[in-house]
């Protein structure tokens, strides 16, 4: 298989393809993260039973993509997973965690009563402390990580600096805001008019962290700098900041027209947007400013063998995904019937 | 460098602890959701409502023993980098690919069908609901296919080269896959999962059983239970065997370890069925033991000679004491489940099954059995690995992170704390359904009896809701 003779840069497009998959997680799993973190605003009783039950047959599908980010990176650019991870060990350990009680939660609260508000607390911390964590280890990387050999060479508190707790705010904050645009869209009366107001202030914050952490990062690295400020790459990388600025407008108009599916579609879209100015700050890198991704690819014999199932299979998943989310569509309604 | 010892020990640890909660779930969704294609297939051919029954009240248990299995699941995924990193650069590009075909093919499919089968039946209809039970049940096996494979490797590696990095690259995926050890770990595996899962059923069913002996669903299941302990349990043995065998051809010093053979036998080797190893001594001290017998079981011969740990380097040695025991209960086990199987069929010939008391108390002290006998087994053949990670090729003490002592045994802690109490609930929880005895109209997956109508889960405005999904 490794000499199948191929023309295309094999580690250019498992870079995509991880960045795919975590982008996937980040919209499917984004949102219903961000409704543990709403979760404490929620009523008790029919608001947060039907926050939950809007995401209980999806959360599972949502945070596969996770794994297939982590275990995909391992496969296909396996020194950046063995730097990053170590590197980032105490956010990962504190994201397991976190994933943990809240995916138990879901099943648990239901089984327990005398304990809901307990399972309650537990799927709230968990969103909100899965969703810093990732919002940490992001900025760790982007930060730099000190690299000995083909080892992380820091020490196990180095990503915890002012800038990753920006990062892990703004992940929270933004998170929430997916959050509150998804009960938008699934749900009705009373739920529907808190998540309005929620998504209206949540909307502001996310601004908010959107120009803090475009504004520290270029200042990190001179190369950082160089990709967004330099000419003539400043005329490609200006875009992303002008369509930002188009997306927050459009935001906020669909939510003051009481815009049920396009607030959170919208929202999607800055997430979508920032993702790839993330892309151009690190591109080609994958440890940022120190390996790239073609230092860092498996051989190409293991990256081709991969590709081979991801271009089948990744594209039957979305259909079945797709469908699982179709079966489940329509209004979660505020109110018990039976 | 002591210090570097320290780091890794607890690693192994933190590995050694999260992978045996982890596989306490898969072992037992594996056979449970197979359970369930199977008992969902009966109803819809059969119309018995008895059946319906069953999959509603298993498939509550499954909801909470999957949500278990995949939360633990994750945080596998992630270990392999956080405290193995240098054996993720180096062996990722091997067992990388197995494991990303794991998620592609098995993960997803469980997880994208799970919310049907769990939440839809009135949603998309018998007939696709079904399909979405079988998926769930196709998907766990298609995880421990990949999962096993990837293990096997790392137990028997084949198909490999070394790159100019160090790394391991893939000559032959089709000889990695099927690297020798698989095809009789994967087998040993799943049947072990059966069989855990027949006990648990087989155990619940005694129980109901013991206090209702009319019970219908109760019957069913205990049957059914005892009749998959019956052919199981041997065919297991006999597999055992064969992946004993299999072990002695490509790591003989696992098998060395497992016998408590530190001395080599070259006129028939005795089989030590007690007995304390030590290992600084090399010896195994108060030993029972049948001569030749362990000749006869490995080499089929009373008098052919078999090599012990004397012919191996002694840096490459496994801790022979937590091998040997760890052999001997999960045989022991095994041999308790044989007898339960056989125990089960005389009184079906008796015509005694639902009513003979003895056999129900047996039934219910062996349904943990199968947890035991797993956890024991993966014991065995992971710790006959070391001190390898990649056997013979690549050090267990080569392959950590290069992390401080302190985030190590900080991160084992936080583990050890959370799993107790979180999956602690969990198994509670799973105990507290299984103590309410099966009966006609069994609530849904959304419809515990303990749920009143102010906390009624809400209903869809477009259709049935999924709270009424089983009604």
């Amino acid at each position: 298989m490794a000499s199948f003779p191929v023309s295309f840069d094999l580690p250019t497009i498992w870079a995509f393809v991880i960045a795919f998959a975590i982008f996937a997680y980040v919209v499917m799993d984004g949102f219903d993260l961000g409704i543990g973190i709403l979760f404490p605003t929620l009523q008790v009783g029919h608001e947060r039973d039907a926050a939950m039950n809007s995401i209980a047959p999806v959360w599972d599908g949502n945070e596969t993509w996770l794994v297939l980010g982590g275990g995909g990176l391992m496969a296909a650019f396996p020194l950046a997973f063995a730097i990053i991870m170590p590197a980032i060990y105490a956010p990962i350990i504190a994201m397991l965690l976190a994933l943990v009680f809240r995916g138990v939660a879901f099943e648990f609260r239901w089984r327990d009563p005398a304990h809901r508000p307990l399972w309650d607390i537990a799927f709230a911390a968990g969103s909100t402390i899965a969703a810093f964590a990732q919002g940490v280890a992001l900025g760790a990387l982007l930060q730099g990580v000190i690299i000995s050999g083909r080892n992380y060479g820091g020490g196990w508190w180095d990503w915890a600096t002012p800038f990753t707790m920006l990062t892990g705010i703004s992940v929270v904050i933004g998170y929430a805001l997916l959050g509150a645009t998804w009960l938008i869209m699934r749900t009705e009366f009373s739920l529907q008019q808190h998540a309005y107001r929620y998504a209206q202030v949540l909307g502001i914050a996310t601004v908010i962290c959107i120009i803090a952490v475009s504004a520290a990062t270029p200042f990190l690295s001179n190369a950082y700098y160089q990709r967004w400020f330099a000419w003539p790459s400043i005329l490609i990388a200006a875009q992303v900041p002008l369509l930002v600025a188009i997306f927050i407008y459009l935001f906020f108009r669909s939510l003051n027209r009481g815009d049920h599916a396009l607030p959170f579609l919208l929202a999607l879209g800055l997430f979508l947007l920032n993702f790839i100015g993330l892309g151009i700050s690190i591109y080609p890198h994958i440890v940022p400013n120190q390996i790239t991704i073609w230092e860092a690819a498996a051989p190409r014999g293991s990256q081709m063998f991969m590709l081979v199932g991801a271009a089948v299979l990744i594209p039957i998943i979305l259909a079945y995904t797709a469908y699982a989310y179709w079966v489940f569509r329509g209004k979660v309604g505020a109110e018990g019937y039976h | 460098m002591f210090d570097q010892f320290d780091a890794i020990f607890l690693a192994r640890l933190q590995f050694a602890f999260t992978v045996s909660f982890h596989f306490i779930f898969p072992a037992f969704s594996i056979g449970l959701a197979s359970y369930l294609a199977v008992l969902e297939a009966l109803w819809l051919w059969t119309g018995r409502e008895v059946f319906l029954t069953l999959f509603k009240y298993w498939l509550k248990i499954f909801a909470i023993a999957f949500a278990m299995g995949v939360v633990s699941g994750i945080v596998m995924s992630y270990q392999f980098g956080t405290n193995w990193a240098v054996f993720s650069d180096k062996a990722g590009p091997v067992i990388g690919p197995l494991m990303a075909y794991e998620v592609m093919t098995a993960f997803f499919l469980e997880a994208g069908f799970l919310g049907v089968m769990l939440f839809g039946m009135n949603k998309v209809g018998r007939t696709l609901h079904f399909v979405a039970t079988l998926a769930v049940a196709t998907g766990t096996f298609i995880s421990a296919f990949w999962i096993l494979s990837a293990n096997s490797w790392m137990q028997t590696p084949a198909g490999y080269g070394i790159n100019e990095a160090g790394q391991f690259i893939a000559q032959d995926w089709l000889k990695v896959i099927f690297n020798p050890s698989f095809p009789y770990r994967l087998v040993h595996t799943v049947i072990a999962a059966y069989l855990t899962t027949s006990l648990v059923v087989g155990a619940t069913g005694a129980w109901h059983l013991l206090r209702d002996r009319d019970n219908e669903g109760a019957r069913v299941m205990f049957s059914m239970a005892m009749w998959m302990a019956a052919i199981a349990a041997p065919v297991q043995i006999l597999v055992g065997d064969a992946h004993g065998l299999n072990t002695l051809e490509h790591q003989p010093a696992k098998v060395m370890a497992m016998e408590g053979h530190y001395q080599s036998h070259p006129d028939g080797a005795p089989l030590i069925l007690f007995g304390l190893p030590d290992q600084n001594a090399a010896s195994v001290r108060y030993q029972i033991a049948i001569p030749k017998a362990s000749s006869l079981i490995l080499k089929h011969s009373l008098d052919a000679p078999l090599a012990g740990l004397d012919t191996v380097p002694r840096e490459n040695w496994p801790p022979v004491p937590v091998v040997f025991w760890s052999f001997r209960i999960m045989v022991g086990l095994g041999m308790l489940m044989l007898l339960l199987g056989v125990v089960s069929l005389i009184a079906r010939m008796r015509g005694s099954l639902y009513e003979w008391k003895p056999l129900h108390r047996f039934a219910i002290a062996m349904g943990p059995s199968g947890f035991v006998a797993v956890i024991a087994g993966w014991v065995t053949t992971e710790v006959g690995r070391q001190p390898f990670t990649v056997y013979g090729l690549l050090r267990t003490v080569q392959s950590a992170s290069p992390l401080d002592a302190p985030a190590v045994a900080a991160s084992l802690i936080a583990f050890i704390i959370v799993y107790f109490a979180v999956f602690g609930a969990g198994v509670w929880y799973i105990l507290r359904l299984l103590s309410h005895a099966p009966h006609r109209g069994e609530s849904g997956i959304e419809g515990a009896p303990t749920r009143t109508a102010g906390i009624t889960p809400i209903q869809q405005t477009d259709g049935p809701s999924p709270s009424g999904a089983f009604r």
